[in-house]
């Protein structure tokens, strides 16, 4: 069993790269389980490590499993295996003088690093550079500040300080000739250097980028939504729409279930009609779960502003995702804006429904009557009505009284109020009095708040 | 194109090498770029299902059936819909046969009954003969089962699987990972060759972890221009190559616009057949826009491109007139 032993010794370093590939994999999100690095690992001793774009293919089959992974394994793909260290142009230029490519002092022959410098041996020097750096633990590299140290630490294990004391030794040994070599020495060195830090910047770039857009996903999701900054807008609308899609998922479950042993009679009956009155085909009783409808009411008003953006975001998120979802947005009237959802994209639906009629005053009492009007015979005991908005009415009739018939037609009202509950029923707020008409009201003024609440409400409120 | 399915199918298999596969495929009309041969390549080797994603039209359940024309094996295909469960998908037994072989054996069973003397004698004997009604004969097979039964293996397409229910997808799983069947009354049947196996999807819903596991994962991307001039001049033969760069650097712009659902590969052909019964040999304002709802599925859409159609169509003539990229 040569072969076999040969073979392995000569996986096993490939199986290391294989391996820290697919933890960069994992840090950019592409989620790999021990199982499928084992399909990696056979996918390749199917198709050998000859050819780059069979390897990628191969790898890009087996790990990534949807398409976004599939365009971020790509990514990774190039980044990790372009180890375009030492890039030919800085090939030394061919001894040409004659005695410095014949003659090395045997000092500088003691020592790989610099043999390898002096050589140009740029694959050498990478595969040093990687051993070092798998020594040195770079894969465990998180946060910036650990940089410069990672890069000693990998030139360190390369062995810099015996080339510190080579370089030096030559300097004193005074001889022009080994007065150039020292030079030539060193400037490899800064060469080296960069190198050093350019490599460390990669594996940043591969293992560390999860953990700092992890920490900033968390930060986002506390943060008051009144409060967001500009530039973190992007990243709270991807927050969203994930957040909306894995409700959706949970939600869409499926409508029917079998009634184990409760026999239907009447169509096995009917059934059995074919087999000469042998009940053969027996039916069983099922259960029909509705799809639950679900209708939104968001206040758009200036009280609120901050605010309903990203209730609107939401909102807009939710609508490509559920099936039976009524839009409205109101601020002293209201309007459905399903279409406007439907046929815009984000931003510019988001904008018009606010031009058309945000950033005026409330008017809840208004808002309701047009509610009423717009949806009233909708309403039945599969629909669930969410509210969003601070329930301030600017001292205008609240009309409780179509809350009331709202929260008696409707399966569940739920309430989300950006305010926190001590501003309840202040001022001109009449949440303390809607309040009582609903199921469920609650403060809810950062991400996570309203991803846990409409979790609540899809669980709880919807008919099974 | 014949295949032995002998001592060592892989050897004499079309599916040897990537390269292979991609000559075969064009063979039998599907221009596959190198990740989908290798998907292909992979799933022979590694005996694993591939799960196909793209948007509708890119050629998704069209690889599954060229890969059955290549190999000569049955396509058994089965298309998934919401409700659909195992009765539909593995088997059912024959009611109806096994009823009137209870009616025409009625006389013999009570023959074999008559010596029994106690009731429990009766029973007895009746227990001997119970499974017989509950036996291969009796049972009607449905695609996934014909799929493990076939002798000299098959291409299994489970179409558009994201339109099943979750609970289908986890009967799924013991099917795509060990090639088998469970039956109560049987017991465990298993793929005497192991089929391959496409599973397609338009990402209705996203599917589970368990069964992307078990899969290779293709997401067949809409194609570069290269490879859809390719693809035209393959599956439309009467096409002229000038008209196939310009229509193709035309559809390939109108992807860029923000469209409710963009042109695919197939609208694409379809065009190109549509524009070749009318004998164009030059896109035309007048003969596009005639044609556009060929390319376009949604009144929205066609309003949207209309008016921009000149500037799209300019820039399709230079390409055409261009010409540095041949189509074949």
């Amino acid at each position: 069993m040569v072969g076999q032993a040969e073979a392995n010794r000569v996986a096993a370093p490939i199986q290391a790269t294989i391996e820290e590939f697919i933890k960069a994999l994992r840090a950019s999100e592409v989620r790999v389980s021990p199982a499928e690095a084992i399909d990696a690992h056979r996918a390749l001793m199917e198709v050998g490590y000859g050819d780059r774009t069979l390897v990628r293919d191969a790898l890009c089959i087996t790990l990534a499993k949807s398409e976004e992974e599939v365009w971020r394994f790509d990514e990774v793909f190039d980044a990790f295996f372009t180890r375009d260290a030492f890039r030919p142009e800085r090939k030394p230029p061919p001894l040409g003088e004659g005695q410095g490519a014949v003659e090395a002092p045997p000092s500088a022959s003691e020592l790989p690093l610099a043999e390898m410098l002096l050589q140009g041996d740029t694959i050498g020097l990478n595969q040093m550079m990687e051993a070092a750096a798998r020594r040195a633990r770079s894969t465990d590299v998180r946060l910036n500040t650990q940089r410069n140290l990672l890069s000693r630490r990998i030139l360190d294990e390369m062995g810099l300080r015996e080339l510190e004391e080579l370089i030096q030794r030559l300097r004193e040994m005074g001889l022009p000739r080994d007065q150039a070599l020292a030079d030539r020495l060193a400037e490899r060195r800064e060469a080296l250097f960069d190198e050093a830090s350019r490599f460390v910047d990669r594996q940043m770039v591969l293992y560390a980028s999860e953990t700092g857009r992890r920490l900033r996903e968390n930060l986002l999701g506390q943060a008051k939504l009144t409060a967001v900054e500009p530039e973190d807008m992007r990243q709270m609308e991807a927050l969203v729409k994930r957040m909306a899609k894995r409700l959706a998922t949970r939600y869409a479950r499926k409508r029917h279930r079998a009634h184990k042993g409760k026999l239907d009679v009447r169509k096995t009956i009917r059934k059995s009609m074919g087999y000469g009155g042998v009940p053969f085909d027996i039916v069983w009783k099922t259960e029909t779960i509705e799809k639950p409808k679900i209708v939104a009411i968001c206040d758009v008003s200036r009280s609120v502003a901050a605010a309903a953006q990203f209730m609107l975001l939401f909102l807009y998120s939710l609508n490509e995702v559920i099936e039976k979802l009524e839009a409205f947005a109101f601020s002293d009237r209201l309007i459905r804006v399903g279409d406007i959802l439907e046929d815009e994209d984000m931003d510019s639906a988001i904008a018009s429904i606010i031009k058309k009629i945000g950033m005026r005053p409330t008017d809840y009492g208004r808002a309701l009557v047009d509610f009423t009007e717009l949806h009233r015979n909708d309403l039945d005991r599969h629909t669930t009505v969410i509210i969003l908005g601070d329930g301030r009415s600017n001292y205008s009739n609240p009309r409780l009284d179509i809350m009331r018939e709202i929260s008696h037609r409707a399966r569940a009202v739920i309430w989300l109020n950006p305010e926190p509950e001590t501003y309840w029923g202040q001022g001109d707020s009449r949440m303390d009095q809607y309040q009582r008409f609903c199921n469920v009201a609650k403060v809810c003024n950062t991400l996570n708040q309203l991803e846990r609440i409409i979790e609540d409400v899809l669980r709880t409120y919807m008919p099974r | 194109m014949t295949v032995q399915l002998t001592k060592t199918p892989v050897a004499a298999s079309p599916l040897a090498s990537v390269e292979s596969i991609i000559a075969g495929l064009a063979g039998v009309g599907y221009i596959a770029s190198r990740r989908i041969a290798t998907a292909l390549f992979m799933a022979q080797h590694l005996s694993k299902p591939v799960l196909v994603e793209g948007v509708a039209g890119v050629g998704k359940t069209e690889l599954a059936i060229a890969t059955a024309t290549l190999l000569d094996l049955p396509l058994i295909r089965m298309q998934c819909y919401e409700g659909l469960d195992e009765s539909k998908a593995l088997y059912e037994w024959k009611y109806g046969k096994q009823l009137l072989y209870t009616q025409i054996l009625k006389d013999r069973m009570g023959e074999s009954l008559a010596g029994a003397h106690t009731m429990e004698a009766a029973m007895d004997r009746l227990h001997g003969m119970g499974d017989m009604f509950f036996s291969e004969p009796f049972m009607e097979p449905r695609p996934i089962l014909k799929a493990l039964q076939s002798e000299n293996g098959c291409v299994l397409l489970i179409d558009e699987i994201d339109k099943s229910d979750e609970a289908f997808e986890a009967f799924l799983l013991e099917v795509l990972s060990a090639f088998q069947a469970s039956i109560p009354e049987i017991g465990t049947i298993k793929a005497k060759i192991p089929p391959l196996v496409f599973l397609t999807s338009n990402n209705v819903r996203d599917l589970g972890d368990a069964l992307k596991r078990r899969c290779l994962h293709l997401h067949i991307p809409l194609p570069d221009a290269k490879l859809e001039e390719r693809i035209v001049a393959t599956r439309v033969p009467g096409v002229e190559a000038r008209l196939t760069r310009e229509l193709v650097a035309f559809v390939q712009s109108l992807r860029e616009i923000e469209l409710r659902k963009v042109p695919s590969i197939s609208e694409t052909v379809d065009w190109a057949r549509a524009l070749v019964l009318l004998h164009a040999d030059a896109l035309s304002t007048d003969v596009v826009r005639e044609t556009l709802n060929v390319l376009l599925k949604y009144e929205q859409d066609i309003v949207a491109v209309e008016p921009k159609l000149n500037d799209l169509l300019g820039r399709a003539s230079e390409v055409r007139d261009g010409g540095a990229s041949g189509g074949e």
